[in-house]
C-alpha cells in the first residue's frame, strides 16, 4: 500500500519538475501583470516576442551543441559579424580593388550569403574542436574574439545605418525580417522562430542523426564504438550554431534598420540560459527543442518585465544570474530523482 | 563478547571467515587467511576467485561483509587505507597510483609531508628520498618526473612510498611483475627478500607460476570466492597448483556440435597481425588465424596479453596495425569503425558502462543505436518499424524488460549486457565479437548469455568470444586460441580444450622481452 502511494507522489513530483520551467512563466507572468502597469498589452507581448525570437533561434543552436556535450561562446559575436557583412553588402556593396568595381547585392543573394558566413564559421569551430581536440570551450572562445574583430574591422568600428538600400542597386527590402508580416500582428522572427523550432525538434527526436548527437552526449565512446561518425556530426552541429546566429544576425539589423559592430555582445549567454532552463544539462546527452523555447520566454520575460517594472539594469543582472543557477541546481535535483527512480525499478524487476 | 582468536606462532595477520558480498555476487565466501611473518605470502586464483577482494579488505579499501582480522591478539578493522597504513599494511596496485606529473620525492611524501610551519620542506624530501632509493638500490634523482621513469623504476617508487614510514609490516604487492622485464624481476625479488630480513611480511598476487615457485615461501589457493588450499612452496610443485585452481565441480554444460570444420567456408583471416606498443614492444606480435562460418572461436589468456587489441584492429580503432585481414576471402582496406560495422561486424566491447550503453538514453534507444539507420523511410525515423524490431531482438534473446522506454539503467547488470549485444546482433552482422561478454554478471545471467552465442552460431552467425574464465571458454567454444604477451601461444580443438592445456599455455610468452 505505502509503496504505491510513494510511487504515485513520485511520479506527480517528476511531472512538475519536469514542467517547472513552464510553471515559472506562468508565474512570471502573473508576477510582473501585477507589479507593471500596460503588461499585458498587445504592444508588450509584440515586444517581448521579438526578442524572444533572437534568443529563441541562438538558443536552438545552443541546444544542439550542449547535447553533444560542447558549448559555443561564438555565437554572439557571429550574430554582430553577420549584421555587420550583411549591412556592409547593402550599403556599400562589395569593392574589388584589383577591377575598380563595386558589387552590390539583392537582398536574397545576401540573405544567402550571411547564411553560408555562419555555416562556414560554425565549420571551422567544430573542425578545431574534433581535429586538434580543441577544449570547446577555449575553440569558440577564441573565434569569439576572432569574429567580434572582424566585426569591428569591416567598418572600422562605425555603424553602417543605410541599409534599406537604394532603389537604383536594386537592394532593397531588407527590413522585411525586422518587421510584421504585412497584415498582421506577427512579427517575421517569430515565424522563423517557429519555422526553425519545428525543423530543430523533429530532427532531434525523429531522425537518425538527432539520435546520434543525443547518444554523443550521452557517451561519446559507447556511440563511437556503436558506428556513430562523432567527429562528422559535432561539425555539423556547430555548423548549425554558426547557422542560427547568422539569422539572428540578419533580423536583428533588420529589426534596428542597421547593423552596429557590438550587437550581439553577451547573447550568448542568453542562448545557454535559455538552453538551460528549459532543461539541456551541461553534461550532455540531455535536452529539447520545447523547453529550450520556453526557456527563451522566461529569458525575454525577466528582461522586460523588470524594464517595465523599472528594476535596474544592474539588479536586473543578479536575478538572472540566480535565476540561472536555481535553474541548474533544480535539474540536478530532478536527474537524481530519476535516478533513484531508475534504480528502484531495477531492484523491484529482479 | 570478545573473541580470543590468537594469530598462530610465525602469523603477523589473521583473517577470519571473510564473506563479501557486491550486489548480485559473493565475492568471498567464509575466506581464513594467514600472512606469516617474514615470508612471501603468495595468493593465487583465477580472475573472479577473489584475491584482489581479499587484498582490498585487508589493505582498508574495502569492509568485509561479515568475518574479523587480528593482528596479533587484538581484533583489527580498517576504515580506510590511511587506518590500514596506521597498522603497517601497506599495498602496491597493479596499476601503480603514482602521479606522473610530480616528481620522485613530491610523489614519495605525497600526504605524509614535512613541514616547516605552513612551508615544504623539499631540501628534506629529496634528502629522504634519496636515502630510501639507495636502500633500495635505486640511485634515481628525487627531482625526476615520474612520467619519465620506466615502470620498473616506477614500481620502486611505490615500494619506497611504502617504506618511508618506518613502521611497515605487511606489503600486499597485486602484480607485481606485469609489466617488468626479467632484469627488472630479478632486481625486485633481491628487495624483496631484504624486506624480508628486516622483518617486513609480503603477500604477493600473481599469475606467474614460474615466478612463484623462484620467490614464494607459502601459497594459498582461491578459487570462486572461496578458500582451496594452501601449502609451502617447497612441497608442492606447477602441476599441483593449476590442479587446485581450476579443480572439478559444476561447469557449464557443453554443447554437443558435429560438425566438420575443415568443410566450413572460412569467413575471417587473420595473417601476421602485429600492432607495436608505444615505447618499445608490441601489444600483438605477428598473430595469425581464421573463423569459420557459424564457428565459436574463443580467445583466452591473461590480462595484457593482447586479447582486446585483435578486436580493436579487426574494429579499425588501430589504425597503426600491420598484418592482413580478410573477410570471405578479400583483404580489407580498415578506415573506421563505421565502415567496419557496415561491412558486417559487430563489436560488444569489455566494459558496457564505460563502452556500450549511452546511459541518457532508454532501452529502446540503446538496442537500435548501431541499427537505427534501418529504420529510416525518407528523413524521417519510423518509430512503429524501430519499435517492433527492438521488441524482436528483446523477445529473442529473453531480456527482462517490463517497458523498453525506461532508462536503460533501470535494469539489472545482465540485462544490460543483453541489451548491448543486442545492439550488435540488430546489424545483422555476419561476424559478432565479443569482450568478456559475461563480466560482472550473476550465474542465471551467464548461462542465458551462453545460450544466445550458442543459438545464433547455430543460425550461421561466426562468434568470437574472449574471455578469461576457463570453465565458460571450455563450455562455449569450438575451438580456443590462446594469447599471451601479444603471442599466440596455443590453438586448441574440441576435445584438445582442457582446462590445464589452457592454463598452461597461458603463461608461456612471459619469459624474456
Amino acid at each position: 500500500m505505502s509503496t504505491n502511494k510513494k510511487s504515485s507522489n513520485n511520479a506527480l513530483a517528476m511531472t512538475l519538475l519536469k514542467g517547472r520551467t513552464f510553471i515559472v512563466l506562468i508565474v512570471l507572468l502573473i508576477f510582473f501583470s501585477i507589479k507593471a502597469a500596460n503588461f499585458l498589452s498587445l504592444n508588450t507581448a509584440m515586444l517581448i516576442a521579438k526578442h524572444v525570437a533572437l534568443y529563441g533561434i541562438l538558443g536552438i543552436g545552443m541546444t544542439y551543441v550542449i547535447i553533444t556535450g560542447g558549448i559555443d561562446l561564438s555565437v554572439g559575436a557571429i550574430v554582430g559579424l553577420a549584421g555587420m557583412i550583411a549591412g556592409g553588402l547593402l550599403e556599400k556593396g562589395l569593392t574589388l580593388q584589383m577591377f575598380g568595381v563595386t558589387l552590390y547585392f539583392n537582398v536574397p543573394a545576401v540573405f544567402i550569403i550571411t547564411m553560408l558566413l555562419g555555416v562556414v564559421i560554425g565549420t571551422l569551430n567544430g573542425l578545431v574542436i574534433t581535429r586538434f581536440n580543441v577544449a570547446p570551450f577555449i575553440a569558440t572562445l577564441g573565434m569569439m574574439y576572432v569574429a567580434r574583430g572582424f566585426a569591428m574591422i569591416r567598418s572600422g568600428g562605425a555603424t553602417y545605418s543605410k541599409i534599406t538600400g537604394n532603389e537604383a542597386l536594386g537592394n532593397t527590402g531588407w527590413e522585411v525580417f525586422g518587421r510584421n508580416i504585412p497584415g498582421t500582428v506577427i512579427p517575421v522572427g517569430v515565424v522563423i522562430l517557429a519555422i526553425i523550432a519545428v525543423i530543430a525538434a523533429v530532427i532531434l527526436r525523429k531522425t537518425a542523426f538527432g539520435w546520434h548527437v543525443l547518444s554523443i552526449g550521452g557517451n561519446e565512446k559507447a556511440a563511437r564504438l556503436s558506428g556513430v561518425k562523432v567527429n562528422k556530426v559535432k561539425i555539423m552541429v556547430y555548423a548549425f550554431s554558426g547557422l542560427c546566429a547568422a539569422v539572428v544576425g540578419i533580423i536583428a539589423s533588420s529589426q534596428l534598420v542597421a547593423a552596429h559592430p557590438a550587437t550581439g555582445e553577451g547573447w550568448e549567454m542568453n542562448a545557454i540560459a535559455a538552453a538551460v532552463l528549459g532543461g539541456t544539462s551541461m553534461a550532455g546527452g540531455v535536452g529539447t527543442i520545447g523547453g529550450t523555447i520556453v526557456g527563451a520566454f522566461v529569458i525575454g520575460v525577466i528582461n522586460d518585465g523588470m524594464v517595465m517594472c523599472g528594476v535596474s539594469e544592474f539588479w536586473q543582472m543578479v536575478i538572472k544570474g540566480l535565476v540561472i543557477v536555481l535553474a541548474v541546481i533544480i535539474d540536478q535535483f530532478q536527474r537524481n530523482m530519476q535516478a533513484k527512480m531508475a534504480l528502484q525499478a531495477r531492484n523491484e524487476n529482479k | 563478547m570478545e573473541s580470543t582468536v590468537k594469530c598462530r606462532e610465525g602469523v603477523c595477520l589473521h583473517a577470519e571467515q571473510i564473506d563479501k558480498i557486491y550486489p548480485g555476487t559473493k565475492a568471498l565466501d567464509h575466506v581464513s587467511f594467514d600472512v606469516l611473518a617474514g615470508k612471501v605470502n603468495v595468493l593465487i586464483g583465477e580472475n573472479g576467485a577473489g584475491k584482489s577482494t581479499l587484498m582490498k579488505i585487508i589493505a582498508g579499501i574495502e569492509q568485509p561483509s561479515a568475518g574479523t582480522l587480528y593482528m596479533g591478539d587484538k581484533e583489527v578493522a580498517f576504515k580506510n587505507t590511511t587506518e590500514a597504513r596506521k597498522h603497517g599494511i601497506g599495498i602496491i596496485h597493479q596499476e601503480l597510483s603514482l602521479f606522473p606529473n610530480l616528481n620522485v620525492y613530491q610523489n614519495i611524501f605525497m600526504a605524509k609531508e614535512k613541514k616547516t610551519g605552513f612551508v615544504l620542506d623539499n631540501k628534506k624530501h629529496a634528502q629522504l628520498a634519496a636515502q630510501i632509493l639507495e636502500r633500495l638500490e635505486h640511485p634515481i634523482s628525487p627531482d625526476t618526473l615520474i612520467g619519465d621513469l620506466r615502470v620498473g623504476q616506477q614500481q620502486m617508487i611505490e615500494i619506497a612510498r611504502n617504506l618511508i614510514a618506518d613502521d611497515l609490516k605487511i606489503l600486499i604487492m597485486d602484480e607485481p611483475t606485469s609489466s617488468l622485464s626479467q632484469q627488472e624481476v630479478k632486481i625486485l625479488f633481491k628487495i624483496m627478500r631484504e624486506l624480508l630480513a628486516q622483518g617486513i611480511s609480503i603477500v604477493y598476487i600473481s599469475h606467474r607460476l614460474e615466478e612463484i615457485m623462484e620467490i614464494g615461501d607459502h601459497v594459498t589457493i582461491l578459487r570462486d570466492g572461496r578458500y582451496v588450499a594452501d601449502a609451502d612452496v617447497r612441497d608442492i610443485d606447477v602441476p599441483w597448483i593449476v590442479k587446485q585452481m581450476t579443480g572439478e565441480g559444476k561447469s557449464y554444460p557443453k554443447k554437443d556440435r558435429n560438425i566438420d570444420w575443415e568443410k566450413q567456408e572460412t569467413v575471417l583471416e587473420v595473417r601476421d597481425l602485429t600492432l607495436p606498443k608505444s615505447g618499445g614492444g608490441y601489444l600483438l606480435h605477428h598473430v595469425d588465424f581464421n573463423l569459420k562460418r557459424g564457428e565459436i572461436l574463443g580467445i583466452y589468456g591473461l590480462m595484457g596479453a593482447g586479447r582486446t587489441e585483435v578486436f580493436e584492429c579487426i574494429m579499425g580503432l588501430r589504425p597503426e596495425h600491420t598484418g592482413d585481414i580478410l573477410l570471405e576471402g578479400k583483404k580489407m582496406e580498415i578506415h573506421s569503425i563505421s565502415e567496419q560495422i557496415e561491412r558486417g561486424f559487430a563489436l560488444v566491447p569489455e566494459d558496457r558502462q564505460r563502452e556500450g550503453l549511452v546511459q541518457t538514453m532508454s532501452i529502446l534507444k540503446n538496442i537500435s543505436l548501431s541499427s537505427i539507420k534501418k529504420y529510416v523511410k525518407g528523413f524521417l525515423l519510423d518509430d512503429k518499424l524501430e519499435g517492433r524490431r527492438a521488441d524482436e531482438q528483446i523477445k529473442d534473446i529473453h531480456i527482462k524488460v517490463a517497458d523498453k522506454n525506461l532508462p536503460i539503467l533501470s535494469l539489472s547488470g545482465g540485462n544490460q549486457q543483453k541489451v548491448v549485444i543486442g545492439k550488435g546482433l540488430l546489424t545483422n552482422p555476419k561476424i559478432l565479437l565479443l569482450d568478456e561478454p559475461s563480466r560482472g554478471i550473476d550465474i542465471g545471467a551467464k548461462t542465458e548469455v551462453f545460450d544466445i552465442i550458442n543459438q545464433y552460431a547455430e543460425k550461421g552467425l561466426s562468434i568470437i568470444v574472449i574471455s578469461s574464465e576457463l570453465k565458460e571458454i571450455i563450455a562455449i567454444a569450438d575451438r580456443v586460441m590462446v594469447l599471451s604477451n601479444g603471442i599466440k601461444t596455443g590453438e586448441l580443438i574440441g576435445d584438445e580444450i582442457q582446462e590445464e592445456s589452457l592454463v598452461l599455455s597461458s603463461y608461456k610468452g612471459h619469459h624474456g622481452q
